[in-house]
């Protein structure tokens, strides 16, 4: 199916929820709201004839400055059997940014979902097991949040501190006797 | 009297916790597993991974389009042509640029010489890993006859950062091709060595015939891809599904397995490093002439030789290296096949010569959240067969 006759589809059943579509080198993105994403993903799955059941890629976006809306969910979906794709971005506030998970849908998004959070600090209602996967659980901060600088962070990690003063700890150690 | 009656007593069992990892040798890098054992079963398995995180996503975008494909050199080590071959065809369905043929056919060649040095590496170390020993040095030996070949081509061995923006950095050397068809045409009969080691070999039959099975849905909805999924029956496959660089224009198959266990996706890895030595041998009988290189004034980099003698040629490279290409405002996603399964690079562009976003789909990342699903309910001993099974690299997998 064409891109456009998907979002076609899609403006009929939740006129509502769809706010943009953009089309640039072939691909369709489509924005969304976020309140009803879950149900949305899951229309596109069981539908026969969209049926989107590869969930390519699910990451976070942040328009600081940019946009209204400061994060995006995107949805990079894909159908085995059609060979259709479509990228939904469901629109995240900035003060308390948390959206529902899509694991019900996909069981892939599980680890994307964590990266997200982990990455961005958007939490993800009703994931079964949101804990950082990337960074280390005690960090501070979101890294891949435009305000979080590239180099030089005031404080040092304490797991690095700790790591120092182990090796310093070492260094004393007297190996000759 | 008092000894038998203790005998008789049930004995006290307790779940155990153990750590595998960071540091072990059959996890493939820095993975870390937490299993809690109930004797040899294995009841539920945590794997952590991030050791290796170096923010290649933060730092792609805070370097121009160019300067940032070394970074994906760093993504998948084991393969790095092919992650070069996924960055560049990425940038260059954002920019919109067209590669001359030859250059098509050149990445074509590497990018299956990286698969087959990646799968020889799997190939030695799983087999490694669940016990046999000979085939290790031997699959070694012909992955250091590729790199070799990978230095003829381009002065470096692991990070090749070989293909550019809109072609390749050099053209390819007579001396190359040759030694390349050389390799190709004996390459066969290696495979066949192997397999005559293993294929058919009762004990590894038992270790890996119907352990981790996964059925083709669930492995669809996990999200794997790569010979993980395709040993699940599934015939998903980028190449053939949607063809880039000179993939359209050569023959080869995919080869599917079955039943979605350890042993069918050895067979499938076993398949396509076939494949992959045929594409090689049809890129290099139908090589076209022809440049290597897009000429793209604003997008790609200009000729060096030009840039020495003419004007116009240096300040264009002068711009390019500073300021970074002009790009469109847009957005674009793009997968290639990589050896551990679909690579896909997600650029978002706000018109300078950063990418505002750039992500990293990893293969590897996914196949591992796959590993509870396969591992729990087996035995310890599978643990490692599924690991090696799903083919994970820990620089890809962490980014």
């Amino acid at each position: 199916m064409e891109p456009l006759e998907i979002v076609e589809k899609i403006k009929e059943i939740f006129p509502a929820e769809l706010l943009d579509t953009k089309e640039f080198r072939g691909q369709v993105s489509i924005t969304l709201g976020k309140s009803r994403i879950l149900e949305i993903c899951g229309y596109l799955r069981d539908k026969p004839d969209l049926h989107f059941d590869y969930l390519v890629d699910l990451c976070g976006m942040d328009y600081l400055g940019k946009k209204e809306v400061r994060f995006e969910v995107v949805y990079n979906l894909y159908s085995m059997k059609h060979r259709h794709r479509i990228r939904l971005k469901a629109e995240v506030s900035g003060d308390g940014p948390a959206i529902d998970s899509v694991t019900p849908v996909w069981r892939g998004a599980d680890w994307h979902e964590r990266e997200v959070y982990d990455m961005f600090g958007i939490v993800f209602n009703g994931h079964p097991d949101l804990r950082r996967v990337l960074m280390p659980e005690n960090w501070e901060g979101h890294p891949l949040r435009k305000d979080y600088p590239l180099k030089g962070p005031e404080k040092e990690w304490q797991g690095f501190i700790e790591v120092l003063d182990k090796a310093e700890r070492f260094r004393e150690f007297e190996w000759h006797d | 009297m008092e000894h038998i009656e203790d005998i008789e007593k049930p004995f006290r069992t307790q779940e155990l916790t153990i750590s595998m990892g960071p540091q072990h040798p059959a996890t493939h890098g820095v993975l870390r597993l937490v299993l809690n054992l109930s004797g040899e079963n294995v009841v539920k398995c945590t794997p952590y991974v991030g050791y290796l995180h170096r923010g290649i996503e933060k730092l792609g975008e805070n370097r121009t389009y160019f300067s940032a494909l070394p970074l994906s050199d760093r993504l998948d080590y084991i393969a790095s042509m092919n992650n070069n071959v996924g960055y560049v065809n990425a940038v260059e369905k954002l920019f919109g640029i067209e590669v001359p043929e030859r250059a098509k056919f050149i990445r074509t060649m590497v990018a299956e010489m990286g698969r087959i040095s990646s799968h020889i590496v799997w190939l030695g170390t799983h087999i490694l890993d669940i016990g046999a020993t000979t085939p290790f040095l031997h699959s070694m030996a012909q992955r250091e006859r590729l790199l070799d070949l990978f230095e003829i081509l381009c002065g470096a061995r692991l990070t090749v950062s070989y293909p550019r923006i809109g072609g390749v950095r050099n053209d390819v050397s007579q001396e190359f091709l040759d030694k390349l068809y050389e390799f190709v045409l004996e390459f066969p009969s290696n495979m066949d060595n192997y397999e005559t080691l293993v294929t058919e070999n009762r004990i590894w039959k038992h270790r890996t015939v119907g352990i981790g099975v996964i059925s083709a849905e669930e492995a669809i909805n996990w999200g794997l891809t790569g010979g993980t999924l395709r040993g699940s029956g599934v015939d998903y496959d980028v190449r053939k599904y949607a063809p880039y660089d000179a993939y359209d224009k050569v023959e080869f198959d995919i080869p599917v397995g079955k039943n979605g266990d350890c042993y069918d996706r050895y067979l499938v890895r076993v398949g396509e490093l076939r494949q992959a030595n045929r594409i090689i041998k049809q890129c290099i009988e139908n090589l076209p002439a022809g440049p290597i290189m897009s000429d793209v004034p604003k997008l790609t980099l200009p000729p060096k030789d030009m840039v020495m003698k003419d004007m116009e040629h240096l300040i264009h490279q002068f711009i390019l290296i500073t300021k970074g290409p002009s790009v469109p405002e847009g957005e674009v996603y793009m997968g290639t096949e990589a050896p551990k399964g679909e690579l896909g690079f997600y650029f978002v562009s706000d018109g300078t010569g950063k990418p505002y976003r750039m992500r990293v789909r990893a293969p590897s990342f996914v196949h591992a959240s796959v590993l509870p699903r396969l591992c729990e309910g087996g035995l310890v001993a599978d643990v490692i067969a599924n690991i090696g099974t799903i083919d994970i690299v820990l620089g890809e997998c962490d980014r």
